[in-house]
């Protein structure tokens, strides 16, 4: 059987060797904890402590700051030390509670009782998986709670598991898989009692057997779940390229998986749907891949979060040498940081360090080669995109359906002349999205 | 810890460049040119040499004198003066590929911008400059001993049939470039497999020539065998052509079916040019004139995004 796949796309080196055979560790930090208010996409959180109050492990410290939006859970108890303006990977700053922990890990009246799903309504499972802080934990943050809110008589047949991790260097949601496949099928069975009827399927790119085989063992009394292997290739697990490869159905940018009969799912947000459903955990923990050639011993690691990046590269041996690029997330889509000084979200599924930076080459001249045409998965023409976002000619570049770009990077890697077009049009599209957001506000 | 770069995604690279690209069609080059050196003998290599240092120093010259980046590096250049002595004769006078060399790269190409900004093959563009300035040179084509004297579709034209070993091995007269049906194919399987150019545009170029000349010979009532036909794709510089020129990369459309398109109309007018024209060859002026067309093809051929569905019109 051929891997199902979208036409487009890449094929850059993986990287995840370096570390897809390193088993989980859990690390406890020493230093304080910061937790940004801002991980998820949407409102930021409000935070609801003050300084010097006493928390606890599973202790909501700020609530929802909209709909669209997710409470932050402490992830240690101790005290707070400030509810402060913090930097953030983007190079902005946020609001943030900082906690000094007590190492003592004491927990919140509850914490860790079992439940069963099947006695709970739809409506109380979103609201436990809302007040868990669940979001998008591959690098959107999208809220989770927000996706099982669906319009009335919009059917819902399919449940997506994106297990695909197409990001290169990236192997954490392969660790969960291999170590860990019943949490996630846990999950899936419990966002699938949600939508009666529907389907649950794994997407996982067929460079990962040993997942595929423990979540296809995990999962071999459901007759409803199915593990689906995807061929190995950039951006596979993006949203809209993974529910085309699954059911065949495309959607564009103006619309929902749901108007696809999908939802789609992480699979680290899946075990903490299960985690916080059936054992009422919330997400206070995350695992993350420390990785690249500048460090010494490259990983993955089960961390609070809010713990600082500095103590995850103490664990992974530090430095060989000092790095040209801090990167959060994969090397395709992440955020370069200029700091290690940041703590980790909900959505920090890696830090990958290079000693040398693959980006910092001068741009040539166009050269027509037409290779960012067959790359771009939206089949876009970047070539003529990125003329249209240097000069300005906003209207030109919506009417080239540039808004349909999901910046996942492909145009400019693919280019021989290394040129910067998927940045150019990216720059462009979130022009022109802030524009008409702002008009939408004057009216 | 020393201060890090900061940048936008991605931050990761092909390991391709311009250069990589343009070293791949060299050498997809050297098989043609090889025999062209074996066929015609060692002046071969004093016209390759004239025109590809023609280029080259045009460029640098230009970019010196305008104080432009230097951007011979990206070897562009040397595959324009490689195309432009693979289609000149090689007992054409050395001032032939070195005025070539200078139009194609100063008039052609710098002129308008450089590297990817040309609207016409340069090559090629020289090709028909020369062809029209220098008619008498530029059409006698070199008589070898011991090869028939006549290029193989001005033999298949006059009624008479053409060896199909001469044709795809190469003895006999012509371009430089064009003799040896074999050392193009290996130049194109050489060009798909590194997937530096697509077989769309060569494949349609060949085959809408072919369809258009038999459909025009019915037409005009001209005899036709299968033997004349296969001559016309083989022959005539069509493969070199469709190869290397009608799969340019900054002349020809980048949109899949627009290449497509472009195949198409090159065919047809070298049908055309063949069966009612006075030229025997036609496919240069063909290319040239496409190429004028690319920016409108381009237009009209713009692909549809991912899962955007057609706008009803209201």
């Amino acid at each position: 059987m051929f891997s199902k796949t979208f036409r487009g796309g890449i094929h850059p080196a993986d990287g995840k060797s370096l570390s897809r055979d390193c088993a989980i560790k859990k690390l406890i930090p020493k230093g304080d904890l910061v937790f940004l208010m801002n991980q998820h996409i949407g409102a930021p959180a409000q935070p609801c402590v003050a300084v010097g109050d006493k928390v606890l492990v599973g202790q909501t410290i700020a609530n929802p700051g909209g709909f669209v939006s997710a409470p932050i859970i402490s992830s240690v108890s101790g005290t707070v030390k400030s509810v402060a303006s913090h930097a953030c990977a983007n190079g902005d700053a946020a609001l943030a509670v900082t906690v000094v922990n007590d190492n003592e890990y004491r927990t919140v009246d509850g914490y860790g009782t079992e439940r069963d799903y099947r006695s709970l309504s739809p409506d109380e499972i979103r609201n436990i998986v809302r007040d868990a802080g669940i979001v998008g934990m591959g690098g959107a943050g999208f809220p989770t709670h927000v996706k099982f809110a669906v319009k009335p008589g919009v059917v819902i047949d399919r449940i997506i598991c994106n297990a695909a991790e197409c990001e290169p260097y990236i192997t954490c949601d392969y660790r969960l898989m291999v170590e860990n496949p019943d949490m996630a099928v846990l999950g899936m069975r419990i966002i699938m009692s949600m939508f009666p009827g529907s389907k649950g399927v794994f997407g996982v790119e067929d460079n990962k057997p040993e997942g595929i085989a423990a979540l296809k063992k995990a999962s071999e009394n459901d007759s409803d779940i199915s593990v689906v292997a995807l061929k190995k290739k950039y951006p596979q697990g993006g949203e809209r390229m993974l529910i085309s490869a699954i059911t065949g159905k495309k959607i564009n940018s103006k619309m929902l998986p749901a108007d696809a009969g999908c939802i789609v799912v992480n699979y680290a947000s899946l075990i903490a749907v299960a985690d916080a459903v059936s054992f009422n955990r919330p997400l206070t923990h995350r695992v993350v891949t420390v990785t690249g050639d500048a460090i010494k011993q490259p990983g993955n690691f089960e961390v609070p979060i809010g713990t600082n990046v500095s103590e995850l590269i103490e664990a992974a041996g530090g430095f060989v040498t000092d790095p040209e690029k801090i990167i959060f997330g994969g090397p395709m889509m992440g955020a370069a940081v200029y700091s290690l000084d940041l703590p980790v979200n909900k959505t920090t599924s890696c830090v990958l360090c290079f000693i040398n930076d693959a980006a910092d080459v001068e741009p040539g001249e166009c050269i027509r080669c037409g290779k960012c045409l067959t790359a771009c998965p939206e089949r876009l023409m970047p070539i003529k995109l990125k003329n249209t976002a240097d000069v300005g000619d906003y209207a030109e570049f919506e009417r080239l359906n540039g808004l349909e770009c999901i910046s996942c990077g492909c145009c400019t890697y693919i280019c021989p002349a290394k040129r910067r077009l998927s940045q150019a049009i990216t720059a462009a599209k979130n022009h022109i999205i802030a524009e008409k957001k702002k008009a939408a506000v004057k009216k | 810890m020393k201060t890090v770069n900061v940048s936008i995604s991605p931050h990761i690279r092909t390991g391709r460049s311009t250069a990589s690209i343009m070293l791949d069609v060299i050498i997809a080059l050297l098989p043609s040119i090889g025999m062209g050196v074996y066929v015609f003998g060692w002046r071969t290599l004093l016209i390759t040499a004239i025109s590809v240092a023609s280029c080259v120093v045009t460029e640098y010259v230009y970019e010196k004198l305008m104080k432009l980046p230097v951007t011979v590096g990206d070897l562009s250049a040397v595959v324009t003066g490689l195309i432009l002595a693979a289609c000149l004769y090689s007992t054409a006078p050395w001032w032939i590929p070195l005025i070539g060399g200078v139009f194609a790269i100063l008039v052609v190409k710098m002129l308008f911008g450089g590297i990817g900004q040309n609207f016409m093959n340069p090559a090629l563009a020289a090709r028909c400059f020369l062809l029209l300035s220098f008619s008498r040179i530029m059409t006698d084509y070199p008589v070898i001993d011991g090869l028939s004297s006549a290029t193989p579709l001005m033999i298949a034209n006059s009624g008479e049939t053409v060896g199909y070993t001469e044709l795809f091995v190469g003895t006999h007269s012509g371009c430089i470039g064009e003799t040896s049906v074999i050392a193009i194919i290996i130049g194109a399987l050489y060009l798909f497999a590194r997937r530096v150019i697509s077989p769309r545009a060569p494949i349609t170029v060949i085959g809408s020539t072919v369809a258009f000349v038999a459909l025009f010979s019915l037409i005009k009532g001209d005899p036709l065998t299968f033997n004349h036909l296969a001559v016309h794709a083989l022959g005539g510089g069509l493969l070199i052509g469709a190869v290397f020129m009608a799969s340019d990369y900054a002349t020809t459309p980048v949109t899949f079916w627009g290449q497509i398109i472009f195949g198409v109309i090159v065919g047809l007018i070298t049908a055309v040019l063949r069966v009612f024209g006075g030229t025997t060859e036609g496919i240069s002026f063909a290319i040239i004139i496409t190429n004028l067309l690319t920016p409108v093809i381009e237009k009209l051929t713009y692909p549809r995004p991912f899962g955007v569905r057609k706008e009803k019109k209201s």
